[in-house]
């Protein structure tokens, strides 16, 4: 008789968010071990190839998504905290020749950490404490291309993941927006090519959370709350900002 | 101007900038509540869509029943190729008709064509005879919309026109009363034209009838009036069969202004005793963008608007920003068809949120084709300085050492820089963003450290 051994699962940290935000890695594997999974980190791992794809350069990045497919080849599941990326790498990543097997493999065994949480090891509610203010930043990658919430457009019966996640946590208010589901204005490279319009747009979500008296903006892609908080800091707007998986591993501890 | 100048221009105007994104919003949120009103929204949706993947898989078969009947029906039918034929066509048959002045109602195929300064150069006077576009046509400007074809002018702006053009009081920005003297001038216009131009919402193959929706019924009172009626048609607004308006016109009113039906839908099947119907049809790069695969269902486009109206882009930089005929989302996905270097910058003109796509009332996956343009332009304009450092990015990426070194580098730079160096004019991130602060290690290396 043979003991199924606990699926494998590698952590896929954003380029970005090694470089920038450990708290935000940290946090997201210690969650995924708190609620009992096998993680590990291939220390190799590099890019997605995401920002380049998105400026129009896909055909470039066959490197980048041959290295990625070989990195995360033998994992059971690959976790990302990162809508963004995760969608990139399903949909937008070039097809690699003689790893034909193994990328399809993998756009079915990558997740975002939310998703993966709420589909794969279906975690129905999570317990903790985190008395504040909450409010959510659906990135638009996560929303529509992954479909972790329902989109304002479809008539469909509204549900977010995120949502799902944080709201047994005690004392934690879940604010509702008036324009749910507006874009940032990130936008990858369009952030610096559209730099006015993509200012504009940040601002504008950022009064919506103030209107709302949110204390602290969270969401499921750092790369559009480093770009809010960018434009809120240089504002000293005291409003805060965290990553959804740092809440939940603040929360539970 | 590229459109990131023309969006830095408009922004430049933040009450007005907002009042646009506040008026789109408005009518975004509009067409929401209405839709969700419908319980089988997402089916008419698809339905709508199957039915157009029918009519593009197809379309010489339906133009040429659409042909058929209408030649049955006694329309006369002719065929453009491009824009400078259709023009040919109109100026033939206004010569023909001994015709010097004509009213049109909105057909943003006409704009396409540019129609208007080809008459007038031809000594014929054309009015526009909607509302919108008869204000616009006053400035001399291009629709910044293609439902909403002055949403750029507040109405102190128009008072001000009406002023000069039509002699209303000063001052009087009373939408009644303007609209009153519109109605006024336009009807003297009416009486006077021997041909009216409309454009065409659907053809049926079918019958050979054609459609025109209007909220305004100028559409109609022009045609009624003249004894000609001109009606302009691009070859992809073909639908098989009469009960498909059903679902259409389901879906267009919803989706562009958040109505449950247009005013007045008018079918045209036959001309009265006397008068004559015309109908051109339209290719003027149809045909081409049928045949790219990638970009073929953008054909699907009903025209209703709702992309612009929900783009957060659209509404924060206005129609002109694009500097096409078709404005926002789905104009950047057509106009790169038409003129790849002239467009180049609108597939760029967008953050790929998607909310186009969920809004198209018939499922043209719009940001997808944006990501598509965008791989072509950079094939077609050749190895840039951006596509040189796009490759050295990829370089650094491919490879965990070098990924490793630069990352480090990055991260000690931010630190020990002062603020001059690194928020300096080059820096457009920070010109109004703060950078992250700069931690003390990457995860990687906290990962090392602690677990490896």
């Amino acid at each position: 008789m043979s003991i199924k051994p606990k699926p494998h699962i590698a952590l896929f940290i954003p380029c970005y968010v090694d470089q920038f935000y450990p708290n935000v890695a940290i946090s997201t594997l210690a969650v995924l071990e708190k609620l009992g999974c096998q993680v590990s980190y291939p220390m190799n791992q590099t890019c997605c190839g995401q920002p380049m794809a998105n400026a129009g350069f896909e055909r470039d990045t066959v490197g980048t998504t041959k290295h990625f497919i070989e990195t995360f080849a033998v994992y059971d599941y690959v976790v990302a905290p990162s809508g963004s990326c995760v969608v990139h790498v399903k949909e937008h990543s070039p097809k690699v020749e003689g790893l034909e097997k193994e990328q399809a493999e993998l756009h079915d065994k990558i997740f975002e950490f939310t998703e993966f949480i709420t589909d794969i090891i279906k975690i129905e509610r999570i317990d903790g404490s985190f008395p504040h203010r909450i409010g959510y930043h659906s990135s638009c990658h996560g929303q529509r291309g992954l479909r972790l919430s329902s989109s304002s457009e479809l008539n469909e019966k509204p549900f977010s993941k995120a949502k799902k996640l944080l709201e047994n946590l005690e004392g934690l208010e879940w604010v509702e927006l008036t324009r749910t589901d507006e874009c940032c204005g990130f936008g990858g490279t369009f952030a610096v090519s559209e730099e006015a319009l993509s200012v504009q747009m940040g601002k504008d979500r950022l009064d919506d959370h103030h209107a709302h008296q949110v204390e602290i903006l969270t969401g499921g892609d750092m790369s559009c709350i480093m770009h809010l908080q960018g434009i809120a800091q240089r504002q000293n707007q005291n409003l805060k900002f965290k990553h959804l998986a740092e809440i939940l591993n603040e929360a539970m501890s | 101007m590229s459109h990131p100048q023309e969006a830095a221009e408009f922004l430049k105007d933040p009450a007005k900038s907002k009042w646009h994104d506040d008026t789109l919003w408005f009518i975004r949120d509009k067409r929401d509540k209405m839709s969700h009103s419908v319980p089988e929204w997402e089916e008419l949706r698809e339905l709508a869509s199957s039915i157009k993947d029918n009519v593009l898989g197809n379309l010489a078969d339906y133009l040429e029943e659409f042909e058929r009947n209408a030649t049955k029906n006694g329309i006369k039918v002719h065929w453009a190729a491009n824009a400078q034929e259709h023009n040919e066509i109109v100026l033939s048959i206004l010569k023909e008709k001994e015709c010097k002045a004509i009213v049109k109602s909105k057909s943003i195929l006409t704009e396409e064509c540019h129609l208007n300064p080809f008459l007038e150069k031809n000594e014929i006077e054309v009015v526009d005879t909607d509302l919108g576009e008869r204000i616009v046509q006053f400035l001399g400007q291009p629709p910044s919309h293609i439902v909403l074809p002055a949403i750029h002018l507040k109405k102190g702006e128009i008072s001000e026109l009406f002023h000069e053009k039509l002699q209303t009081e000063k001052g009087n920005e009373d939408p009644y009363y303007l609209t009153q003297a519109a109605r006024h001038h336009l009807r003297e216009k009416f009486l006077a034209a021997k041909v009216a131009i409309t454009g065409v919402n659907f053809g049926v193959a079918e019958t050979g009838e054609f459609v025109v929706c209007t909220n305004e019924g100028n559409a109609d009172m022009g045609v009624h009036l003249a004894d000609t009626h001109i009606a302009c048609m691009g070859i992809e607004k073909i639908i098989p069969k009469r009960k498909h308006l059903g679902i259409f016109l389901r879906l267009l009113a919803r989706s562009a202004t958040g109505q449950n039906i247009t005013n007045y839908n008018s079918h045209f099947r036959s001309p009265e005793a006397g008068k004559e119907i015309h109908i051109i049809l339209v290719d003027n790069g149809r045909t081409a963008q049928l045949g790219r695969e990638d970009f073929r269902n953008s054909l699907k486009c009903i025209r209703c608007g709702a992309c612009m109206n929900t783009c957060p882009i659209y509404r924060r930089s206005g129609g002109f920003s694009y500097k096409s005929t078709v404005p926002g989302p789905i104009g950047s996905i057509l106009s790169p068809g038409l003129d790849l270097q002239k467009h180049s910058s609108l597939p760029f003109a967008s953050t790929l949120c998607g909310s186009c796509t969920d809004v198209c009332p018939v499922k043209i996956n719009i940001h997808e084709q944006l990501y598509r343009w965008r791989q072509e332009i950079t094939k077609a304009q050749g190895t840039s300085v951006k596509e040189l450092s796009m490759m050295l990015g990829n370089g650094i990426f491919k490879s965990p050492l070098a990924y490793n070194y630069s990352g480090k580098m990055m991260r000690l730079a931010l630190k020990n820089l002062p603020k001059s160096m690194i928020y300096n004019p080059l820096n457009v991130w920070g010109k109004q963003r703060d950078l992250p602060t700069v931690p003390k290690e990457s995860f990687k290396e906290w990962y090392q450290k602690n677990r490896s």
